[in-house]
């Protein structure tokens, strides 16, 4: 599980490399709005952003400089005044669907975001199938007793009987 | 010479695999005992031979032989010790080796231990084993050799990875592997009874501790990366749903299915088709999670295409088993007879819902994780799945399994009552209740499912007590009684109510997290103090060292409570020349169940440095949970009658009590 995470830190320390000496922090102090609302709003914003050139971090915990140029831009765009929504509109419109960690429901997503409830309906009817099958024939599993059963069953009930 | 006897080793364990792969499998089928006891020793052999490899490949990186590719890669003759032993998994190649490693360690434990199994199964088990062994034996022979040569050795090595020299990483990868590679051992049972076309309770007898184990590795590995990634990335998070996480999350969801499905194919000869299938999903799993982490794609769908050797032939070997084994099962599952009729409402009816949500959460979880990388294939479009979604789609499916928990271990088999189990468990609900009001009373309703997920979690935990507060009388006859009684329980009830309790825990603690975790991000002068919660944090200044094959800038900050000092944290940022590199060694503080979280950030021309500080309440509890889960397995694990080397009568008992 470590590797593949260091891969990513790794690439993000090389790409980020030429333009900081040191890995920053994710949400740097210098960055924070002075409207404590705003900067609630932005976080939240933040956390359901990629950072695009990391492998599954949102822009609020990477340390990339693209994170903080997103984190920058989405607290532009809400001192400007836009909404959550018009904010997302906007970054989708530039960097494309890929920025989005959650993605919105469409034909091409239709599959990922219904798997879950269609899996849990589709478990529940073959249950339910198998059920009434098996409650069709109350038979099934308890099979008559063979000959040699049926002798020693005897034999035991007519040994209870003489004590 | 030492790599060369490392890799001649790997050979012979090669050749080694391949006659066990074949001999005690036509020996099972022509019921030839002699061909069938080949599997035996050349299981003790393969597994000495992998290990004189192992040991081959750790001498080269103790000695810090740069003469090796692998070694010159990934050590360096400054690293300390113990990371020059842990880096010899901390590259591709050696990994892999590793992964070998622990297959033929199961491989031999089933061999030394499994005498009380019938002879054509144990041969055709061991048969099964060696093919995956022989598959990944090829593997690293082919693509991935640790043991190549350079022409001209390198005067020092290029060091290991950083991030990766922490001592939660020397652990964490191997138990990781013991899980995956232990859900190996299930496969091949489950392979083998398919094979054999016959199965009864006394195979889930064999299985479950197989299973137990692998599952108990398994939790053990994820609580330690989890933790791992919570103190070195740095910005204090525990789990990111990152594909390579999911690659672990799979199997462990699968595995506790298994376990729990086996429980009821081993008391009541049910679900057997199911558990079959489920021990073979839970390996396929593991296999896709070796698969999504080395073969690159993850990265990028492009850059498994760059590399396509080891990718291709990883996926193959997928290919070949899992396709192998869902066409085996598929041919012969229906000639499996059912048996074993219960009520919905009944223990059995409890562990079918349970494995229901656990397997949904887990294709869940499967299809998140691979729908970008299907999309992107098939339509060229780039979509990302995060932690937003699973969070929105994982935890639904949770909550109505976490409110069945408590209910299950309370059910009779067969024909349950709900409403008598329901009365059963007044205590436990009692105790969810009063938890919830008293986190509105005390915390707010802030976020405002929080209070009732605490009640949840308490509900959870009185719950899996209840069980054992009823079978040992506790509170109603006398204290000598109820630790007679206590010591006379089977031991796997007190495993199902521990792991239980863990879970509980382990929720508890996540609620807690991320219900009222509080932050500050600040830029900070010597001598500038700042408050979080109830505490103080004064920096001090900052103070240069030297490690063995770093340098590092710790920042000392002295933390107060109400004017009494508690101690000092010293977060540290560390720049390691070889690789130039630079990681954040944050800094904990434990009070109690909750942490406070201090990394260092940017550090300013004039001195000032900026951090981020996070008390996490009751956070420890995540990982205490997982451990108390494991021990809950390890309770089960020793119970007499799931012991590995346990003697054979068992079958003959089974065989008349059906009816319990």
């Amino acid at each position: 599980m470590a590797y593949s995470r260091t891969r990513r830190l790794f690439a993000a320390f090389l790409i980020g490399w030429g333009l900081a000496s040191t890995p920053a922090l994710a949400v740097q102090p210098d960055e924070i709005l002075s409207d404590a609302a705003l900067e609630t709003r932005a976080r939240t914003l933040s956390r359901d952003l990629r950072c695009m050139v990391c492998q599954n971090q949102s822009i609020d915990d990477s340390d990339a400089p693209l994170a903080r140029d997103l984190r920058i831009l989405v607290r532009e765009r809400l001192t400007a005044g836009d909404g959550d929504d018009q904010v997302i509109d906007f970054l989708v419109a530039r960097y494309g669907e890929f920025v989005l960690l959650k993605p919105r429901f469409a034909w091409h997503t239709a599959v990922l975001w219904g798997a879950p409830a269609a899996l849990l309906m589709g478990g529940v009817l073959i249950l339910l199938t198998f059920a009434r099958r098996k409650s069709r024939q109350p038979t099934a599993g308890g099979s008559p007793l063979s000959p040699t059963e049926e002798a020693r069953l005897k034999q035991v009930l007519d040994g209870r009987q003489q004590p | 010479m030492i790599p060369e006897l490392g890799h001649y080793a790997l050979v012979l364990a090669l050749g080694l695999a391949l006659v066990q792969a074949v001999v005690p499998v036509w020996g099972a089928r022509v019921r030839d005992p002699v061909l069938m006891g080949v599997a035996v020793p050349t299981a003790l052999a393969q597994f000495v031979f992998v290990a004189i490899a192992f040991a081959a490949l750790t001498a080269c990186y103790v000695t810090s032989d740069f003469s090796v590719l692998n070694v010159a890669e990934n050590s360096h003759s400054a690293m300390p010790l113990i990371y020059k032993f842990t880096s010899v998994w901390g590259n591709h190649e050696g990994s892999m080796l590793l992964w070998v490693l622990i297959l033929s360690v199961f491989g031999a434990l089933v061999a030394a231990l499994g005498a009380n199994l019938p002879a054509t199964l144990k041969a055709t088990v061991l048969g099964v084993q060696s093919w995956i062994a022989a598959a990944f034996f090829l593997f690293i022979l082919l693509t991935s050799n640790p043991f190549l040569r350079l022409a001209q050795a390198p005067i020092e090595g290029r060091d290991l990875n950083p991030i990766l020299q922490d001592i939660g990483l020397a652990v964490h990868p191997p138990m990781l592997y013991l899980g995956y590679v232990g859900f190996s051992i299930t496969f091949s049972f489950a392979v083998a009874a398919l094979i054999d076309g016959r199965i009864d309770p006394a195979w889930a007898r064999w299985v479950r501790p197989w299973a137990l184990a692998a599952w108990m590795c398994l939790t053990c590995g994820i609580a330690m990366g989890s933790y791992w990634a919570y103190y070195e990335l740095g910005w204090g998070g525990w789990w990111f749903w990152d594909p390579v996480e999911n690659a672990s999350f799979m199997p462990w969801l699968a595995g506790t299915a298994l376990l729990h499905s086996a429980v009821v194919m081993e008391k009541r000869d049910a679900l057997k088709v199911w558990t079959i299938l489920l021990a073979i999903l839970a390996f396929s799993l593991s296999l896709i999670g070796t698969f999504l982490v080395r073969s690159g794609v993850l990265t990028s769908v492009h850059s498994f295409a760059n590399d396509p050797a080891r990718g291709v032939f990883i996926l193959a070997i997928l290919v070949l088993f899992i396709g192998g084994g869902l066409a085996l099962f598929a041919a012969r599952a229906p000639l499996l007879k059912q048996g074993g009729l219960f009520a919905p409402v009944s223990r059995e009816g409890a562990l079918v819902l349970n494995n229901l949500f656990l397997t949904t959460a887990c294709a869940t979880v499967f299809v998140g994780t691979l729908y970008p990388l299907a999309l992107e294939a098939l339509t060229g479009e780039k979509i990302s799945v995060g932690a937003p979604f699973f969070n929105a789609t994982f935890g639904p499916l949770m909550l109505p399994l976490l409110v069945v928990v408590p209910f299950g271990p309370l059910m009779a088999w067969k024909r349950g009552d709900l409403l008598g189990v329901a009365q059963r468990l007044i205590a436990a609900l009692a105790v969810g209740v009063i938890g919830i009001a008293a986190t509105f009373v005390f915390e707010g309703a802030k976020p405002v499912l929080a209070p009732f997920a605490v009640g949840l979690a308490l509900f959870v935990m009185a719950g899996a007590l209840t069980d054992l507060v009823e079978r040992t009388g506790l509170f109603r006859v006398s204290f000598g009684t109820v630790l007679q009684r206590a010591a006379g329980l089977p031991r796997s009830t007190w495993g199902t109510a521990c792991a239980h309790f863990g879970l509980g825990l382990t929720l508890l603690g996540i609620v807690g997290e991320t219900g009222w975790s509080a932050e500050k991000i600040v830029t900070l002068q010597p001598g500038q103090v700042v408050s979080l919660r109830h505490y103080d944090f004064a920096f001090e200044g900052l103070v240069p060292r030297d490690g063995p094959n770093y340098r590092e800038v710790t920042a000392k900050f002295t933390v107060r409570r109400g004017g009494e000092v508690l101690g000092v944290l010293e977060p540290a940022k560390r720049s390691f020349p070889i690789r130039s590199t630079t990681t954040t060694e944050a800094a904990l503080m434990t009070r109690g169940l909750s942490q406070i979280y201090l990394s260092l950030g940017d550090q300013n021309p004039d001195g000032s440095i900026a951090i981020r500080l996070y008390h996490k309440p009751l956070v420890l509890l995540i990982w205490l949970g997982a451990l108390v889960m494991v021990l809950g397995g390890a309770l089960s694990l020793s119970d007499r009658r799931l012991r590995v080397g346990a003697p054979k009568p068992a079958k003959s008992r089974a065989a008349l009590q059906p009816a319990e």
